[in-house]
């Protein structure tokens, strides 16, 4: 590096000539790399646009899954997708915040908590369809819950529990020492200030963490077709016990049929899908935005 | 009963309230460790039950796979070669991409840049993965096959590639963190030896920061290996030893997809065959993710 002090000005001019190139090469690289993913983007999404739009109408909402594609509708799909999404959002939000607010504000740091934190982020990481192979398992077989909407929904919430945790965790932590500290002050005991002061300061980042870890689950397809979501439902759920099927699967299906009808119809499932996921993700950062203008600690 | 009184009695109550919904918020948190120990209970009991019947060296000495035939063979060979080739090409497409792309963010885009690109980037990871396998299946087959005339309909290349581009985003987040964790004094150290800003980049900053950087690659590669639907609809459904990546093969968990959209029923040894195929899955990728937490604890340590 200090080569260039003892070379002769004509050297040094071309030490330097390599080396503008070489940053050149450089930056030239990294921003094609940049370009051609966001490129694969962009095409992703027009592809589909392109497939899938022509299909799209009122009437492929409010039909039924069907043998002839161009009568082919994704309505129960939407709604066990939306029942879905609403039981396991039930049972897994209070769960992950009640398990985050207990590392964070009551746990003392010791080996034991240590492992749990490590726990989670493991469990983070293990593949989806394995948690499919303990909900096949765990409630479809041995608490017999069958192919059920409560079975895939207990599934599902398992999951995205470790992602909710650490969310909160991390919207609980950026609530100030001394919010707490003052609520101590004023006599409060330590559920009183968590219930009180932390939980509603921290409230907005929990939900943005939640709705991300939602729209996670509504895009996956794989551990629910291990507990048995069927692929061709031609009614809508009408108890917790009630066999069920939701957009991916659907999907699914309609893209492993080779007639080239169902592959449009896959299409444009993905565009009811990708809509769904894009106003979630809206809800989810104008709450970030509107909580960061509020902070002023 | 005195002011006093009733204030003793009050505060007993609050402690005791305290006390229960602290218990409450433990068995939340304990709820993780019975998921583990549920995942792993479960397949074991399923695993062991498998090689009750199949001895180990027919799982894995024999070259293949054919448990849903008459002629049943058990050899997981054809399964780990075709998600290895599969997390392959996902990572020779992830690691250059991803890592130009973090090296860039973090070290030569202005703020403005960053701000705008890395949230776009994210994208990628948000879009559900069958998504992807339509895209592979339909758009980037077909374009391949023009390029290459005998490439298969199902194929390894096809949802390596796209695989490769979703978990973009797990490499160049994770590595573009490190990198910028990397104290402003080790840059300008090198600045004030003469370096030029490549050589910063390359010899100081990706050198710091390479295990926070190795963790980033080592997490994407677990989840090019239990990644599901992509394989599922795009890699066919052929079990065969095979490194060539233009012909149907099957992956681990393209496997156990296949055998739930089938009606096996509880017991049979079919059935149990997931459950081993999922431990499999459940030890590589665990062996992975642990890996990769402990270089990040590391270079945790050495800079905050």
């Amino acid at each position: 590096m200090s080569r260039a002090a003892s070379l002769t000005p004509q050297q040094r001019e071309q030490l330097f000539f390599w080396q503008r190139g070489a940053n050149r090469l450089f930056i030239v690289s990294a921003c094609t790399a940049l370009f051609v993913a966001l490129a694969t983007l962009v095409i992703l999404v027009a592809d589909i646009l392109i497939d899938g739009l022509p299909r799209f109408s009122l009437d492929f909402l409010t039909h039924y899954p069907s043998r002839k594609p161009q009568q082919a509708g994704i309505l129960s799909a939407l709604v066990g997708t939306l029942y879905m999404i609403t039981l396991t959002a039930l049972l897994a939000f209070p769960l992950g915040v009640g398990a985050a607010i207990h590392l964070e504000e009551f746990a003392k740091k010791n080996r034991f908590s240590k492992i749990i934190e490590i726990n989670i982020a493991n469990l983070a990481g293990v593949p989806s369809i394995v948690y499919g192979l303990l909900g096949l398992e765990l409630f479809v077989r041995r608490l017999h819950f069958d192919r059920s909407l409560l079975a895939g929904s207990m599934t599902m919430a398992l999951l995205i529990l470790p992602i909710i945790i650490m969310a909160s965790r991390e919207a609980l932590r950026a609530v100030p020492r001394s919010i707490r500290e003052g609520s101590y002050a004023l006599g409060a005991s330590r559920w009183q200030t968590v219930y009180h002061q932390v939980i509603p300061l921290a409230l907005p980042g929990i939900l943005t963490g939640t709705i991300l870890a939602l729209s996670r689950a509504i895009g996956e397809a794989a551990p629910l077709m291990m507990i048995g979501a069927l692929t061709y439902v031609a009614f809508l759920p009408d108890s917790l016990f009630a066999p069920f099927t939701v957009l991916p699967i659907q999907i699914f299906n309609w893209v492993s049929r080779p007639q080239q009808a169902f592959s449009v119809n896959a299409a444009a499932g993905i565009i009811v899908l990708l809509v769904i996921l894009i106003s979630m993700n809206a809800v989810a950062i104008s709450l970030r935005n509107k909580f960061q203008k509020k902070r002023n600690w | 009963m005195t002011i006093r009184d009733h204030k003793s009695q009050q505060k007993h109550q609050t402690a005791w309230t305290e006390k229960a919904i602290q218990l409450v918020l433990f068995l939340c948190s304990a709820l993780s460790l019975a998921t583990t120990l549920g995942i792993v209970l479960v397949l074991l009991f399923e695993t062991i039950s498998f090689f009750q019947e199949v001895s180990f060296a027919a799982f894995f000495l024999d070259t293949e796979w054919t448990p849903l035939f008459s002629n049943k063979h058990f050899g997981i060979w054809p399964l780990f070669v075709g998600t290895a080739v599969v997390s392959m090409i996902a990572m020779l497409v992830a690691m250059p991409i991803g890592l130009l792309s973090a090296i860039y963010l973090s070290e030569y885009a202005g703020d403005g840049v960053r701000k705008v690109v890395k949230p776009i980037l994210e994208i990628l990871a948000g879009i559900p993965t069958v998504v992807y396998g339509y895209f592979a299946l339909l758009f980037v087959t077909p374009l391949l096959q023009r390029l290459i005339p005998s490439l298969s309909g199902f194929n390894a290349l096809s949802p390596g590639i796209v695989m490769g581009i979703m978990i973009i985003p797990m490499v160049s987040s994770l590595s573009e963190d490190a990198m910028y964790a990397v104290p402003k004094s080790l840059r300008d150290g090198a600045y004030a030896l003469g370096s030029s800003q490549l050589q910063v980049a390359f010899r100081v900053v990706f050198p710091a920061a390479f295990s926070g950087i190795s963790a980033a690659c080592i997490l994407a590669i677990s989840r090019a290996i239990g990644e599901t639907m992509v394989v599922a609809i795009a890699a066919g459904q052929q079990p065969r030893l095979t490194l060539s990546p233009f012909v149907p093969i099957e992956t681990m968990t393209a496997y156990i997809v296949q055998v739930s959209l089938g009606d096996t029923p509880h017991g049979t040894i079919e059935y149990k065959t997931i459950f081993a195929v999922g431990m499999m899955l459940f030890i590589g990728t665990l062996i992975l993710n642990l890996t990769s937490h402990w270089l990040r604890q590391r270079y945790r340590e050495v800079y905050e």
